[in-house]
């Protein structure tokens, strides 16, 4: 049997607190085939970012740790992976994208030695094969004259380009995954537009799989195909982008993409007010107790969510969600 | 081309400042009370109303303030800094013949103790709550509130009392003979203990900071991108994190520059270091003014010239300074 490219099963993740040990990724399992791009949504603080700390293997030292369950990578056991191999696939194989491009690069060194730097370390390349090919990725991101940029310091360049560098670098080794942590949150909509064009159009030429992990309901649909729904650390619905947002099943995923506002309602209807999901994310002292975490926050709630943490089910074929109220619910 | 500018541009202000300098010392040293007749007349146990008019007429004192802060400027333009009342040589003679010895010691403890306070921050930074940490912490603590003569005084009884590893004072044997080498090991076995007593209050300094800004580098979302992409600990934190750290550190090594002379004084006297220090203490006691005004002259010259050197190095450690007009 050929081995998946990306292979999770029950995954947790703990963080250490003054309140104890947190459960930030409660019993996560997905899996992600080559090419393919896959996008975890929600809240700040549902365990978005962690899963992609874990994966990377950079999870916050002595604070945070993987305490059970697998991460394969084409067969390949991350999950308790020595620091120094998980550090020969970081960069190299798996690769990742900050949200802060503004303050993600090193201030005092050229953008081409921090793209070039990548390429010595993982590909043996020489000094200047390297920096020739830091030209050429500066070229593939679409950033104009880059034999001259190439020398550029990060202040020297806008939040969009700087976010450009930040993806030639993450794409200089030809990475199997690209993580691109809320890749455009920090920059104007237009630009969002570019990098999600940019992202796409690589990915087509390298086959890269992308991981993105947002909570724009806009760039879901455009960028992925497969899509995770997290709430509070545990995945509440797991699909194809398309259904899920056609058919949304969880309260929360129905929530969140009423949240987004629709260019005809407000043609229609002046007086439509944004809808929007009622009370806040649980404190963390409550992640990981048996019961629905949502369940505070969700019109739909029975005796049952607030004793029982719900399975994740299968809904159709590719769409599982994981809820008590397994009726349909219509999403008035 | 742009560091061109700024050395030329520096420059300019230097003239201007020494300029400003030159006129208040001397104005400062007018204005306190006591001169050199007052120590001629004591070193004689005494002399009366008119001899004490004939020696200051000697010494040209009599003249009227402005009159003597022009002859002394005219003089200093032409790199004249007069004659020392007290050791009856030219100032710029005693001055330069103690500079070497001064130089030597401050800058030996600088680089030591920059060298040893960002190795020591960046160590104990890494590991925030170890013991080393800590240790650094208690030290540098230690390091900047004991008085400087009281460690020297300590390392002395210590070092060269007790375990007589060191000698006591000086700078040279004059007994000791031999070729260039011996000369060089025993001049360093004078320096140790000065050096060490004049870089525990810059190793105090350099370590806190070097320890605090490393921390907060440490944490900045370029260091997880240098993580990220996989390189070795040892560059994330060396390459990337360290470099962006330096700025502060420069910045203050720079300042301590003023230290060379100030500084210095305490740490001759104890160990009767043969350096600008000690002449200044002699001078002060002698009411000895032209020398005074010369070792002040030199200091800020020194000031001048190390903040330009600072704000070169800075340039060179980060990009963004100067960059922005």
């Amino acid at each position: 049997m050929v081995d998946k490219l990306l292979e999770v099963k029950n995954l947790r993740v703990e963080l250490q607190t003054k309140d104890g040990v947190v459960p930030v990724i409660d019993d996560l399992s997905f899996d992600l085939d080559y090419g393919e791009s896959l996008s975890f949504v929600g809240e700040s603080g549902c365990g978005k970012s962690m899963t992609a700390l874990a994966l990377m293997g950079l999870l916050p030292e002595k604070v945070g740790r993987i305490a059970s369950g697998s991460i394969k990578f084409e067969g390949r056991q991350l999950a308790n992976a020595s620091s120094e191999d998980l550090r020969k696939i970081r960069g190299n194989e798996i690769s990742m994208i900050f949200q802060e491009p503004m303050t993600s690069l090193n201030p005092v060194l050229s953008v081409g030695e921090q793209i070039s730097e990548v390429l010595r370390l993982h590909q043996k390349m020489s000094v200047n094969s390297a920096w020739k090919r830091a030209e050429d990725l500066l070229d593939a991101v679409n950033i104009p004259d880059p034999k001259r940029r190439v020398h550029d310091y990060p202040f020297q360049m806008s939040g969009g380009q700087r976010q450009r560098v930040m993806i030639a670098m993450a794409l200089a080794c030809e990475p199997k995954i690209l993580i691109a942590d809320e890749p455009t949150t920090a920059l104007d909509v237009t630009v969002q537009a570019q990098i999600f064009g940019l992202l796409k159009d690589l990915q087509t030429k390298t086959g890269t799989s992308i991981i993105l992990i947002t909570h724009d309901m806009g760039a879901v649909a455009q960028m992925a195909r497969k899509m995770i729904v997290m709430y509070a650390g545990r995945p509440c619905e797991i699909g194809e982008v398309a259904q899920v947002i056609k058919t949304p099943q969880h309260p929360y995923t129905t929530g969140l993409i009423s949240c987004v506002p629709h260019l005809d309602d407000a043609i229609i209807d002046a007086n439509n007010r944004l809808s929007e999901i009622p009370g806040i994310v649980p404190s963390l002292r409550e992640f990981g107790s048996n019961k629905c975490l949502f369940a505070s926050r969700c019109k739909h709630q029975m005796e049952q969510c607030r004793a029982e943490r719900p399975v994740l089910a299968q809904f159709s074929n590719k769409q599982a969600f994981a809820c008590w109220k397994r009726e349909i619910i219509d999403a008035g | 081309m742009k560091t061109f500018g700024l050395i030329v541009n520096r420059l300019v202000y230097a003239f201007v400042l020494l300029f400003a300098v030159l006129v208040l010392n001397f104005t400062l040293m007018h204005m306190a009370p006591g001169d050199v007749a007052d120590t001629i007349s004591q070193s004689m146990g005494g002399a009366d109303e008119e001899l004490l008019i004939e020696i200051r007429k000697d010494y040209g004192l009599d003249q009227p303030y402005y009159q003597q802060l022009v002859t002394y400027i005219g003089k200093v333009l032409r790199f004249d800094l007069g004659h020392s009342f007290f050791f009856n040589e030219p100032v710029s003679k005693l001055v330069l013949e103690r500079v070497p010895a001064t130089l030597l010691l401050v800058i030996t403890a600088q680089i030591l103790a920059l060298l040893l306070g960002v190795v020591l921050g960046v160590y104990s930074a890494r590991k925030p709550n170890g013991i080393l940490s800590h240790f650094v912490t208690l030290f540098a603590l230690f390091g900047y509130s004991a008085p400087v003569f009281w460690t020297g005084i300590l390392l002395l009884i210590a070092f060269s009392l007790q375990i007589p590893l060191f000698p006591v004072a000086g700078m040279r044997d004059v007994t000791i003979e031999g070729n260039f080498w011996v000369h060089a090991i025993d001049v360093m076995k004078h320096m140790v203990l000065p050096v060490l007593t004049l870089a525990s209050i810059f190793l105090a300094l350099y370590s806190r900071l070097a320890r605090a800004t490393m921390i907060e580098t440490l944490g900045t979302d370029f260091v997880r991108t240098a993580r990220a992409k996989g390189l070795p600990e040892r560059q994330v934190v060396y390459k990337h994190a360290l470099r962006n750290s330096l700025s502060p550190v420069v910045t203050l090594a720079g300042l301590q520059f003023s230290a060379v002379v100030s500084g210095a004084v305490l740490v001759e006297a104890v160990f009767s270091w043969p350096g600008l220090g000690t002449l200044a203490f002699q001078s002060i006691i002698a009411r000895d003014t032209p020398t005074i005004l010369g070792i002040l002259f030199f200091s800020a010259l020194v000031v001048i010239i190390g903040n330009l050197l600072t704000d070169l190095a800075l340039r060179f450690v980060d990009p963004r300074v100067g960059a922005s007009k």
